[in-house]
């Protein structure tokens, strides 16, 4: 398989710096672009190449960019670019491996971005605690307006563009595009209701793109090399290559490029290999910890955004949570739940009491205090809290996902749950197997995401 | 108009409106708590759930917020559908998670927003049994108490601190279900509109803790319409008592004018009225100099026989009050004779007040009301700290600010209630606003230039800018064409001036460029909202304009000042001071010997001052909210006062002390008024531009159903134990013969016109949140229209004559410096300051110096400055403002300590080196915060 965004991050990377990112074909697509396509072609070429965002909702990128207005369209002032490098979701490893050892893909996907949408200002917005990127963000973008990539009349070109790395606060929310333009503005992290949605009204009333690190990590390459070759890089119908990972007790938990489309039997047996000595396979959450549980059932599914839709869940960051049969299941959902009603914004009403509520009712079940009432009660907050449109963003209903379909397909630990009096897993003893969702800044996974196949 | 289906019923909508709004308007019962009408939706209580179909085929339906959904021609949707009605019992019983339940000793219990909305969507089991969120409350002064447990998280307070007030030290704090609001620490709330955290909270986490001091629920309150007197802008206001004693002031819905919102002054200002200084009885001075407590019917009788005894009339004299109802000062110039009759204005803001009073009659153009204000697109300040002086003009001009907002939002297709989303797409672009003053002012954070000049030079200014709109001249300066370019743009410019500098040159600048704008402007007509060049001028009180209509219209010696009354004490034996503290008006010496002369003083007040001790006679005068009155607001609007409780003791309403006196006296006229009304007619019979006054309230025969306008609801169960501790009988209510209300719980308080209505009730809606069932459209007019009459409306053509000539403008030579007043909200203000609450916040008397003048005088804030002069020698606090004007020195306006001070003279300044510094902010408070 070819590589195409780790193709500068090899089994024992080093970052890449401005040298060795031009020595393999760098800023070749910018050079392309402002030379040679205007700013409708750059747009028409990321459309055609199907690209939808890597964040998680999987949206056709091409589709969003649309709405900027442009030329004539839009009143005078700023048009921002925002690449969202707050990858808190828990499970997600990602983009950090590609902003710390290639700083300079994202840059390069941000210009052709912000040429794309007139956009004379951009933002990395990222987590806090990855000051490794960021420092190594930080020199790249020296390296750009020292050599005339980034700053007033980039290339020649008359294309002026001014790029800051913002880290956040820390916020899960953050992530979520709205709430992380509040933040930018210094406001509290609130995601905004829509519409007016940011490619109109965005950073300052302005209009806006926000998009994935990973997904403008793709840019560069479908101008350089044209959208019928990235089509051809996925193997059904979702276009590219993808950032795949598996946690959890697997042999060999990571983070590798795959083609869109790749099983998901591959992923966990191949890539992954396999589950440790002793254990089975019981669920996975296929794409972060807001994505509903699959089982053994769905593992050769193909890992791409429709597929997975309709078998219930959702393709998410791509990153899969893997649950083994050792591992109490309601222990991992209350792990879940308990870092979502943390990571409310307490803006709305049923995320921001809600998920206290679901909490309460998981730590009695999961501590044995649990009543059969609890699962009637568990029912109704995944309808009141899960359904879209009950709450003001997205998030109290990722938070459900797990929920929903561990209610569907692990009903029987619940039930032994109550009917016990405690865990059948050996209870609190056995949660800290799933404390590497979202005890600390850094998850361990992503330690030996280092080493990429 | 669009036609949207609710249940199976075809409803109206307002274009433009959101589905909440419009299901309130069709008479539904919609819970809701994050939405307020003035300040839009935000969709974060998630209370005002309703299940929207998409045709007639979809039996499912979707939840949406009603409060974020736009009205659609043909939409379909149920409130009764199982799925929304669910969903809104899950939002009360997660809101109840946390919530205490405290309602037996909360002071909101009774009228609790939150009470109403748990009992309308049914919540009753609680099925959560982890352990209540618990939160430590701050100290946040003296108005407002904190009791963070009670929370919701609506986010109204500080949507409404903040984005609506301006405010900045309260916020939302914390995340997830620890979202915390409050002060970044314990301290006094600065913003001087704090109080309407009370009224905008649904539930008891700010409520009003002057209230608590002496606790009653709201269905034991008896109420009447009353009219706030701490300035002249007449926000209308719902004052409760209960035992004989004020509670609390609500705020009175008034579209046109205070809207929902009142400033702290006026809520909390009325201390005075349960206060150590109040009257009791009328007092008689002995042989020896001390007073006796004399019988009602002796007082009347002894005034009775001085004013008959009378040689001449000219031997009789009255001062009227700027701050007493019309009828009041009509029936002491009535008495006294209109050549003997003098407004009692000072002699400094005597021709500033008739020269507005003057400007106000021509008619020539639209001084708007607070609603037309809020329609400016740009706004001009000549010398006035609106915030100080008249504050709820302030609070509109906030919003007429965002107007700006508005005009980018209709480009960008957003509905202006979509309150977030408006202000992220214009962040801080504002509608202009131009402050020209001698001081920083509480608007200057919204402001896109302010000028700090010396008085005379703000008319100067002034003058530039009109001379530039009419291109008459080359303007002065490029600021005031930059200014005249500003609002010669506007579609519907805004000036506003006032009496605070007490120049009469600054009130005619207004007025020119006004004028000069008016030929400039095409004036658009915008639903309700007349718009064209709007003037509007700020009094210093109640019914400053009112008195001015009295004295210098129509009869009357039109030099009528305090000074010129001084020059004829010889003739004078008799002098009747109404409501008046003489040393407010005239320096000590005067006031002394114009009193010392006079042979028999009456006087007739309510708090015990400084006049009284060269008084002969002392009536008991009472209260606002004890008495009936009407009185003029800067608008030109006549609105009428109630009592909303018998006056204790002897004390009574002024105009009744006088129409009693003149029937003891025998005066011929006046003994042939029995009631109130009578009065009120003769007022307006006297001159044509009074006649609307009878128009401001019905009658005293204004009956609904056949019965008067009770005072109190009908829950008013403790009624017959408020005299339980003498008698356990009953008694009899008193009989209120003057007004259409009655002290009583029997009637119907529903469809009374807005003028009589004393509070908000509705079934299932205890809180004030009740109101929008009286109005006839929300956030429109009550039913039956604003109360109040406008006794002024513009007349095309008028033009009126402008003077300019103003002063030449004055430095500061050899360390003389010119006097300018600075005001404020507390303690400028002469009674309100009797409330310990407001005299808590007002500290001491300051002397105020630039930042400039403190480095080259030594001194900061707290030091100690004496000021002298001829006759003066005044040591005061130093308070820093940065942007004070060159040449000129401020001083706390109104203060006590400051009544010596005049505008506008010259004083030499000097650091007192034996000044104690005072730390009023550390005893403000017994736990040993600093406030800031």
């Amino acid at each position: 398989m070819e590589k195409v965004l780790t193709r500068n991050i090899g089994e024992h990377p080093v970052p890449t710096d401005l040298k060795a990112y031009e020595a393999n074909s760098g800023y070749q697509g910018l050079r392309k672009a402002l030379s040679t396509m205007s700013p409708a072609e750059c747009l028409q070429s990321i459309s055609d190449s199907g690209l939808r965002g890597r964040g998680g909702a999987g949206f056709p990128t091409g589709m969003k960019w649309s709405f900027v207005p442009m030329g004539d369209k839009c009143s005078p002032g700023h048009k921002y670019l925002i690449a969202n490098a707050d990858e808190m979701e828990p499970g997600t490893y990602k983009d950090r491996l590609l902003m710390e050892y290639d700083p300079h893909q994202l840059i390069e996907g941000m210009i052709l971005s912000a040429y794309t949408i007139g956009a004379d200002m951009a933002y990395v917005f990222i987590r806090g605690e990855y000051h490794v990127a960021i420092a190594r963000l930080r020199d790249a973008i020296a390296e750009c307006n020292n050599n005339g990539l980034l700053g007033d009349d980039i290339l020649g070109s008359g294309f002026t563009l001014q790029l800051h790395v913002h880290p956040s606060g820390g916020r899960y929310i953050c992530g979520e595009e709205t709430a992380l333009i509040n933040a930018l503005e210094g406001k509290r992290a609130n995601p905004r209701a829509k519409p007016p949605f940011p490619q109109v009204s965005g950073l300052w009333g302005r209009p806006t793109i926000v998009n994935n690190v990973e997904t403008l990590c793709n840019i560069p390459h479908i101008i350089d090399r044209g959208a019928d070759w990235f089509k051809s890089l996925g193997l059904g119908d979702d276009a590219g290559t993808k950032m795949f990972g598996a946690s959890g007790r697997v042999n060999n938990p990571g983070c590798w490029e795959l083609p869109m489309g790749t099983p998901i039997r591959d992923i966990v047996e191949i890539h992954a290999g396999g589950m440790q000595p002793g254990l089975q396979l019981r669920g996975f959450l296929p794409g972060g910890g807001s994505t509903d549980f699959l089982t053994a059932d769905h593992l050769d599914l193909a890992m791409d955004y429709d597929v997975i839709g309709k078998a219930g869940s959702r393709m998410g960051t791509g990153l899969l949570v893997v649950l083994d049969d050792h591992t109490c299941p309601v222990a991992m959902v209350l792990n879940l739940i308990q870092f979502f009603a943390h990571e409310s914004c307490g803006f709305c009403t049923p995320c921001r009491e809600g998920l206290p509520w679901t909490r309460q009712v998981l730590e009695d079940i999961e501590q044995g205090r649990g009543r059969w009432e609890d699962l009637e009660t568990l029912a109704y907050q995944v309808s009141y809290i899960g359904a879209m449109g009950n709450t003001h963003c997205a998030l109290a209903p990722g938070a459900m996902e797990p929920l929903q379909s561990a209610l569907k397909y692990f009903r029987e630990d619940f039930d032994k749950h109550i009917s016990d009096g405690c865990c059948p897993y050996g209870g609190a003893n056995k949660m800290a197997a799933h404390s590497h969702l979202t005890s600390s800044g850094l998850s361990s996974p992503s330690a030996d995401a280092e080493g990429v196949q | 108009m669009p036609l949207i289906n609710v249940d199976g019923r075809d409803i109206e909508v307002k274009a433009g409106s959101n589905l909440l709004e419009a299901c309130l308007n069709a008479g539904l019962d919609v819970p809701y708590f994050c939405w307020h009408p003035a300040m839009g939706s935000i969709g974060s209580c998630r209370q005002c759930a309703v299940v929207q179909y998409q045709g007639e085929d979809d039996k499912r339906g979707k939840i949406v917020m009603g409060c974020m959904t736009p009205v659609a021609d043909g939409a379909r949707f149920s409130l009764d559908a199982e799925s929304g009605a669910q969903f809104r019992q899950a939002i009360v019983e997660s809101l109840m998670l946390n919530h205490p339940h405290d309602c037996p000793v909360c002071a909101e219990g009774g009228e609790c927003h939150l009470q109403d909305m748990t009992v309308m969507v049914g919540h009753r089991d609680r099925r959560y049994r982890g352990k209540k969120n618990t939160h430590r409350n701050q100290y946040l002064g003296p108005l407002i108490h904190h009791e963070m447990n009670r929370c919701i998280t609506c986010y109204r307070c500080v949507r409404y601190y903040r984005d609506y007030a301006g405010g900045t030290d309260l916020s939302a704090q914390a995340s997830h279900d620890h979202t915390y609001f409050g002060r970044h620490q314990e301290g006094v709330l600065q913003s001087e509109f704090s109080g309407n955290l009370v009224e905008v909270c649904p539930t008891g986490v700010f409520t009003d803790k002057t209230l608590l001091k002496h606790y009653t629920r709201k269905w034991d309150l008896q109420s009447a319409p009353s009219i706030c007197t701490a300035c002249a802008v007449g926000c209308n206001t719902a004052p409760g008592e209960r035992y004989g004693k004020l509670k609390r002031v609500h705020n009175r819905y008034h579209h046109d004018v205070n809207g929902y919102f009142l400033c702290d002054r006026g809520r909390f200002g009325l201390g005075y009225v349960n206060g150590e200084r109040r009257l009791n009885y009328a007092g008689q001075r002995q042989a020896d100099q001390s007073f006796a407590a004399i019988a009602q019917r002796s007082a009347v009788d002894l005034a009775g026989q001085w004013i008959s005894e009378a040689d001449s009339s000219a031997s009789l004299a009255g001062i009227g009050s700027p701050r007493a109802s019309m009828e009041a000062n009509f029936l002491l110039r009535e008495l006294v004779g209109a050549d003997n009759f003098y407004p009692g204005f000072s002699v400094a803001e005597e021709p500033v007040i008739r020269r507005i009073a003057q400007i106000v009659q021509a008619q020539t153009l639209l001084n708007p009301s607070i609603k037309q204000m809020e329609a400016a697109d740009a706004i001009l300040i000549l010398g006035e700290d609106v915030t100080h002086t008249a504050p709820r003009v302030a609070l509109a001009l906030r919003q007429a600010v965002r107007n700006k907002a508005l005009d980018l939002a209709d480009a960008a297709r957003l509905f202006h209630w979509q309150d977030a989303a408006v202000r992220n797409l214009a962040q801080d672009q504002r509608s202009p606003l131009i402050i020209v003053s001698a001081s920083d002012t509480r608007l200057d954070d919204v402001a896109n230039t302010v000028y700090s000049l010396a008085p005379s030079a703000i008319a100067q200014f002034g003058q530039s800018v009109a001379a530039a709109i009419a291109g008459n001249q080359e303007p002065i300066n490029d600021d005031a064409a930059a200014v005249a370019a500003i609002l010669k743009a506007a579609k519907n410019p805004l000036i506003i001036s006032g009496s605070s500098m007490l120049n009469v040159a600054i009130v005619d600048a207004a007025l020119a460029v006004a004028q000069a704008l008016d030929g400039e402007t095409s004036g658009e007509q915008q639903g309700d909202q007349f718009c064209s060049s709007m003037l509007s001028y700020t009094l210093p009180e109640a019914n400053s304009l009112g008195l001015a209509l009295l004295a210098h219209s129509g009869a009357g010696p039109s030099n009528n000042n305090l000074q010129t009354l001084l020059q004829r004490t010889g003739s004078i034996d008799t002098l009747m001071v109404l409501e008046n503290d003489l040393h407010r008006r005239l320096s000590r010496s005067d006031c002394t010997q114009l009193l010392g002369a006079v042979e028999r003083v009456l006087v007739i007040d309510l708090l015990e001052h400084d006049t009284m001790e060269q008084a002969s006679l002392i009536l008991p005068a009472a209260s606002v909210v004890e008495s009936e009155g009407s009185l003029i607001n800067s608008e030109g609007r006549a609105q009428r006062h109630y009592p909303v409780f018998e006056p204790l003791h002897d004390r009574q309403a002024s105009w009744r002390w006088l129409l009693v006196l003149a029937t003891a006296a025998g005066h011929g006229q006046l003994s042939s008024l029995h009631h109130f009304d009578d009065v009120t007619a003769a007022c307006a019979a006297s001159d044509k531009l009074l006649a609307g006054l009878v128009e401001a309230a019905p009658d005293h025969n204004f009956r609904q159903q056949g019965q008067k306008v009770p005072r109190q609801t009908h829950r008013n169960s403790g009624r017959t134990a408020v005299v339980a501790d003498h008698s356990v009988h009953e008694p009899q209510q008193p009989i209120d013969s003057e007004s259409p209300l009655a002290y009583t719980m029997e009637g119907l308080s529903r469809d009374e016109p807005a003028a009589l209505k004393p509070f908000y009730w509705s079934p299932g809606w205890n809180s004030n949140q009740s109101l929008q069932k009286f109005q006839a459209e929300i956030d429109g007019p009550l039913h039956g229209g604003s109360a109040g009459r406008r006794l002024f409306e513009q007349v095309d053509g008028a033009v009126l004559a402008s003077v300019t000539d103003p002063a030449a403008g004055v430095a500061a030579v050899d360390n003389h410096w010119q006097l300018v007043p600075v005001y404020r909200l507390h303690g400028s203000e002469e009674l309100s300051v009797g409330s310990e609450e407001i005299a808590e916040l007002a500290g001491e008397a300051f002397v105020a110096v630039s930042a400039e003048m403190a480095a080259e005088l030594a001194v900061v804030d707290g030091d100690g400055l004496q000021l002298q002069a001829q006759n003066l020698d005044l040591s005061l606090a130093v308070k820093v403002l940065p942007r004070l004007a060159q040449g000129c020195v401020g001083y706390s306006a109104g203060f006590t300590q400051t009544l010596a001070l005049q505008p506008g003279s010259q004083v030499t300044l000097t650091k007192d080196g034996s000044w104690q510094r005072t730390h009023p902010q550390l005893i403000a408070s017994d736990r040993g915060v600093a406030h800031e």
